[in-house]
């Protein structure tokens, strides 16, 4: 019995060198491949406990890792600032959150690869780290953002304890440079590493009716009232109408093929004659003579030059995922007269009205909106700078002449506060209505606008929701402009 | 190794009548186990410390209470080795000692870790499966020293192998017969489950056929190693001659089959098969065997749907990796991760890997000790098998070498089968690495098996009585004895 119970010894020991070279093959050779797969969320985990980079704005930093001295090392922090003043509510829709157990949002999200160190771009700064054995660090991100006019727009709204949005460009760039959303919360909330802390934080942030986590200015679509004539002022004027045409002066137009009178604000009606001017129909913001020019031009010319300035499918990301704006279905055309005073299916996001009033103000030149002016690496080197571009000439730049026209008369007839002495601004206000029941439920507000009219540095997008503390009686012009028109004087006096 | 010689000391000089010195005294070897047990507590103090400064946890009372308990433990099973075995092996303990140990830390670091993602769902924290694990080892090592106090000679188990391979097969049966929810856990049905307490009757199953077979075996030694045809070289036994004990494994492994137990199944047909081989010296059992399972796993994956299934997830584990593929995935990124050191206790994350406290805690191992604590485990694993192939080579029965052989070599193929599954060297089947898996019944059973060993082990080292002591028999009434048999 020994001879055979030998050889079964020696098959014991084979059968443990053959687990030997099995595990030696998995943890050694194939350990690299497994180890960058995708789905293996150690390597994720890894992440957590390497120093992610800063978001950035003007010098100011919106988002940092700090040493935590816990488990996980590196805490995120959305740091206020003292000084100048910043505060992680407003910067939210801009760095969205970073958590442990909830993923994350926000540039947060979209530059991830660059934050976390793992883009291919940083490699050379693994590899470097490696050897030195220096902990591997994130790259960093620089925004476009200006800090004064973000807290600034944020402040307006919250301090009114409003619900809505405030985008604000460089007409003749497409950056952006401001991007709030009312309510916002603090994504130091999400961040922090006490599970339960978080977890509780999450649950109240997401069942807050007013949707604080909700990016207003990119991820939600309003129709856009009045500020859409610009639009469909635009496909007249580049279909051969002048800004002098008449219109009707009616106070109600009777929709074609139906019974539905859709009338202007108030039921008034839009001067004295029977017709009036087109630029003066702009001004006073007639429902019915638009509705009229709308009808005239067809819905093709409407669609085109709503696809020209941007409202569409595919809506390209900045780089944070932007919603799809539209002009909704126009079967026929009573349709296209509601689309053409911004109503009906028409949907736009603040981000592609504000995109609007930039491209009036480049002399029709659409440039696409972006957050991310440069990346840089751990050590503040530049990988790559974003350089501006564009989609191509909206509309002829006579036509955005006579718009920009239309706009300062438009904004001259005006109401609400504040006004920026020595500088023209040309404006546009919608007071849009919604819901099941339109009247009984108080209108959202918009304000468009670029200043000054005749250089422009700035266009803005203001959207206050449900009539903001005027109810029913709520017009863009009373809740809405003096907001967009103090991001303005900021920008302007600021130096912009 | 040879037998040893009983007469040997004797005949090897000649001393006066009354001798010059006492005979020299052979080594028990208990005070190396004792040192050899006290290192290996050390080595898992060590860990647990490592865990707990890793997983940011305050030394506490509590981790005092598991170290406590755990040499209080390991101590006593060695005084308890020292009163009944004094012979026996000495490495054997201090290893179970020290696989144990380390299976209690990773349950231990497993439990921080699922404290923690309890914390972060803001869910309360889920009872300690290491304080459980602390009691299983208290029972075990509760029946490992009733064996070996009531087990005072192995030989003793032949003369109940009939009994013992039935009482097997039943404790196989029951979980059939059962109604579902009293015998099903995760898809096998091979659990007795009742009043919130639960076992697994095949890791006990094993070692009463084990039993069974090494007595049947010794008992028709003489027949089937001389009866039997020879096809193209072969000696190909009778298979008469092995009827009850093929008869036996056929039910316990198709009994297994049924349940989705195929672990078990390939467990048992292994250690049967070598144990035939051993006591029979030939090959062609090993072909046969061999043969059949080939033939057989080939009708299963034809057969069973959740046999395919095995061999897909076996051969591409990533193409389900949402379903049944995630575990082995997730335990193979665990081994990629540790690679060659490992994370370090306490610093990976074995806990994304279900079923990570039982089947797979050597994906833990490899996770967070790396190849080298694999090798280690392993190792240690290895020695352990030989010191029991040792103990079969030295004791000086038969019965007693095929039951030391048969229960080695099932620890050797079970670790085998389970390392093979988590490492997706072959296919998966749920087996638990011995001493190191959370759940009571293995950790019992495998205590039992280990008391069995050492009881073997025991009657190999135990030195020849004093000559003196023997009544001297006048030569005409001697019985026939046979001193050695020539192989």
């Amino acid at each position: 019995m020994n001879t055979p119970m030998r050889r079964v010894a020696m098959l014991v020991m084979a059968m443990v060198v053959v687990l030997l070279a099995g595990v030696t093959y998995l943890q050694v050779f194939k350990a690299d491949e497994l180890r960058a797969d995708p789905r293996n969320q150690r390597v994720l985990v890894d992440e957590y406990s390497r120093q992610r980079g800063q978001i950035s704005a003007d010098g100011q930093v919106l988002a940092a890792s700090v040493e935590s001295g816990d488990r996980f090392k590196f805490l995120r922090v959305y740091p206020a600032n003292p000084h100048a003043p910043t505060s992680p509510e407003a910067n939210a829709p801009v760095t969205g959150f970073y958590s442990l157990n909830y993923a994350s949002s926000g540039l947060e999200k979209a530059e991830d690869q660059i934050l976390s160190g793992s883009d291919d771009r940083l490699f050379g700064n693994r590899l470097f780290d490696l050897v030195s054995g220096r902990n591997p660090r994130g790259g960093n991100v620089e925004t476009t953002i200006n800090p004064v006019l973000q807290q600034l727009a944020y402040d307006q709204l919250t301090s009114q304890n409003l619900t809505g949005s405030v985008v604000a460009l460089d007409p003749r760039t497409g950056a952006i440079l401001a991007m709030v959303s009312a309510p916002s919360y603090d994504p130091n909330l999400l961040a922090g590493h006490d599970g339960a802390e978080v977890a509780a934080n999450w649950k109240r942030l997401h069942t807050d009716p007013r949707s604080p986590m909700l990016n207003r200015a990119i991820s939600q679509t309003y129709p856009p009232g009045s500020t859409f004539k610009v639009v469909t002022s635009a496909a007249a004027l580049e279909n051969g109408a002048t800004i002098n045409d008449p219109l009707t002066a009616a106070a109600g137009l009777t929709l074609p093929g139906t019974n539905t009178v859709l009338h202007n604000y108030a039921d008034e009606r839009c001067g004295p004659g029977d017709t009036v001017p087109m630029i003066e129909a702009f001004a006073r913001s007639c429902n019915a003579a638009f509705a009229q020019l709308g009808i005239k031009y067809g819905a093709d010319a409407l669609r085109d030059t709503a696809e020209d300035f941007g409202i569409g499918p595919d809506t390209p990301s900045i780089p944070l995922p932007v919603a799809d704006s539209t002009v909704g279905t126009i079967p026929d055309a009573a349709a296209l007269g509601q689309s053409s005073i911004g109503q009906r299916d028409v949907a736009l996001t603040p981000l592609q009205n504000a995109v609007i009033a930039a491209t009036v103000a480049n002399g029709g030149v659409r440039m696409q909106p972006y957050l991310v002016e440069e990346l840089e690496g751990p050590d503040l080197k530049t990988l790559s700078t974003t350089a501006p571009t564009s989609p191509g000439q909206a509309i002829p730049p006579d036509v955005a002449d006579e718009l920009t026209q239309m706009m300062i008369a438009s904004e001259q007839g005006t109401t609400g506060a504040g006004s920026v002495p020595g500088v023209q601004i040309a404006s546009k206000t919608g007071t849009a209505e919604h819901g099941s029941t339109p009247k009984q439920t108080p209108p959202h507000g918009w304000y468009i606008a670029f200043a000054p009219a005749q250089n422009p540095v700035i266009a803005v997008a203001v959207i206050v929701e449900d009539g903001g503390n005027a109810g029913l009686s709520a017009t863009g012009g009373k809740i809405a402009s003096p907001i967009g028109r103090a991001v303005i004087e900021a920008a302007v006096q600021g130096g912009q | 190794m040879s037998t040893p010689e009983p007469s040997a000391e004797d005949t090897a000089f000649h001393s006066p009548p009354g001798g010059f010195a006492p005979p020299p005294q052979t080594k028990s070897g208990r005070t190396a186990e004792l040192w050899l047990t006290l290192f290996a507590i050390a080595v898992v103090f060590a860990a647990l410390v490592i865990v707990e400064v890793a997983m940011e946890q305050h030394l506490t009372w509590d981790l005092a209470k598991y170290a406590a308990a755990y040499t209080v433990l390991m101590v006593l099973a060695h005084l308890v080795i020292r009163r009944f075995a004094p012979y026996a092996d000495p490495i054997m303990l201090p290893i179970v000692a020290l696989l144990n140990g380390l299976g209690l830390v990773l349950i231990h670091r497993l439990d921080l870790a699922d404290e923690e993602t309890q914390a972060f769902l803001g869910h309360p924290a889920p009872s300690s499966d290491a304080n459980q694990q602390i009691i299983w080892t208290l029972i075990g090592l509760v029946c490992f020293a009733v064996v070996l106090y009531f087990l005072r000679d192995h030989r003793v188990l032949s003369s109940y192998s009939y009994t013992l391979g039935l009482a097997g097969l039943v404790l196989l049966i029951i979980p059939a017969l059962l109604p579902a929810r009293f015998s099903q856990v995760n898809g096998g049905r091979n659990w007795i489950r009742f009043a919130g307490f639960s076992i697994q009757p095949g890791e006990f199953a094993k070692i009463l056929i084990i039993v069974f077979a090494a007595a049947f075996l010794v008992s028709k030694k003489d027949l089937f190693t001389t009866a039997g045809k020879h096809v193209f070289g072969l000696d190909v036994p009778r298979a008469r001659d092995l009827a009850p004990l093929l008869v036996a494994v056929v039910l316990a492994i198709g009994i297994a089959v049924l349940n989705k137990d195929l672990g078990f199944a390939l467990l048992i047909f292994g250690t049967i098969l070598v144990m035939i081989y051993i006591a029979t010296d030939r090959a062609s059992w090993l072909f046969i065997g061999i043969g059949l399972f080939l033939l057989a796993a080939t009708a299963a994956y034809f057969m069973f749907d959740h046999f395919q299934q095995r061999v897909e997830v076996w051969l591409d584990p990533f193409a389900t990796y949402n379903t049944s593929g995630y575990q082995i995935s997730q335990a193979l990124f665990g081994f990629a991760t540790g690679g060659l050191a490992g994370t370090g206790l306490g610093s990976g994350q074995p806990n994304t890997v279900p079923f990570a406290k039982t089947d797979f805690i050597m994906a833990t191992v490899g996770e967070e000790l790396g190849l080298i604590g694999m090798a280690a485990v392993l190792m240690l694993f290895a020695i352990l098998v030989i010191r029991g192939l040792r103990t079969a080579l030295a004791v000086r029965d038969s019965f007693g070498k095929l039951l030391a052989a048969g229960l080695a070599f099932t620890l050797a193929f079970q670790l085998f089968v389970v390392v093979g599954g988590v490492t997706k060297l072959i296919p998966l089947t749920g087996l638990t690495t011995p001493f190191m898996s959370y759940g009571g019944s293995s950790l019992l059973a495998n205590y039992i098996l280990l008391a069995v060993l050492v009881r073997v082990s025991d009657e190999a080292r135990r030195p020849p009585a004093p000559p003196a002591r023997r009544n001297p028999t006048p030569i005409g009434d001697a019985p026939t004895e046979m001193v050695r048999r020539v192989e």
